[in-house]
């Protein structure tokens, strides 16, 4: 195979959610399913006038790459990529796409959403929000939730 | 003492008013853990980022490590607190 089945990029710029599904499967014959998933900006409500996305450089794309990898190895998937934007973002604004191909569909649904699960709680990324007001907000809280829904992965 | 090379992210980088720096490591400091407990003792600063010791996130080299990891050979550490990314 030519090309690496895994595609990270850790970008300022916005990604284009097409280009990047046609990119997956270009040339190949053996994908039967493709699945997408983009994490946007929200409002919370009209209150929040932006984020900041900092990131580790470096490791935030080698950290991608080995959680694409592992997806890859345990759910046979044929390629999968991970795209996540930092700097400042507004509502509205993608942050984060992933997209998994596999033969069937169960596999490329669990594998990005693994590839999500990991991605939140172990990429070297972090939130800070800015108000609607123009206020200085505070950092975003990791979530219990979040790692619950990594610890599934673990328990058999 | 070994030489080596730190960065700070998020609220970590912020309170201890920096993002990187290079720390000559007294030969006590043997792992993650203990490095977090001396950097306690260099001011008032990283005692305010480090407070909360087991919140903090440690990576050698990029790569995520226990806080009882041996630090001998790490060219680079980072501290950071949980990711909050996607």
């Amino acid at each position: 195979m030519a090309d690496s089945p895994v595609r990270v990029r850790v970008q300022r710029d916005d990604f284009d959610l097409a280009a990047e599904v046609a990119a997956i499967s270009a040339g190949r014959r053996d994908i039967g399913a493709v699945v997408t998933f983009s994490g946007l900006c929200r409002d919370e409500g009209g209150t929040l006038g932006a984020l900041e996305l900092e990131h580790y450089p470096g490791m935030a794309q080698a950290e991608l790459t080995r959680i694409c990898q592992e997806a890859i190895a345990r759910f046979s998937l044929q390629a999968a990529t991970a795209i996540h934007r930092y700097g400042k973002i507004a509502p509205g604004e993608n942050i984060v796409l992933v997209i998994t191909a596999s033969s069937h569909r169960q596999a490329a649904f669990d594998g990005a959403n693994f590839i999500m699960d990991f991605l939140k709680t172990a990429a070297p990324f972090w939130k800070k929000e800015h108000g609607a007001d123009g206020s200085a907000g505070g950092w975003v809280s990791a979530k219990d939730a979040d790692d619950s829904a990594r610890d599934r992965w673990t328990k058999s | 003492m070994a030489s080596v090379d730190l960065v700070y992210f998020a609220w970590v980088r912020e309170r201890i008013g920096r993002g990187e720096e290079t720390l000559e490591l007294p030969d006590s400091v043997v792992t993650a853990g203990d490095l977090l407990k001396h950097l306690k003792t260099l001011g008032e600063e990283y005692e305010t980022a480090l407070e909360h010791e087991n919140v903090i996130r440690v990576a050698f080299n990029q790569e995520h490590v226990d806080h009882r990891e041996p630090i001998a050979g790490v060219r680079e550490i980072a501290l950071f607190p949980p990711m909050t990314g996607g």
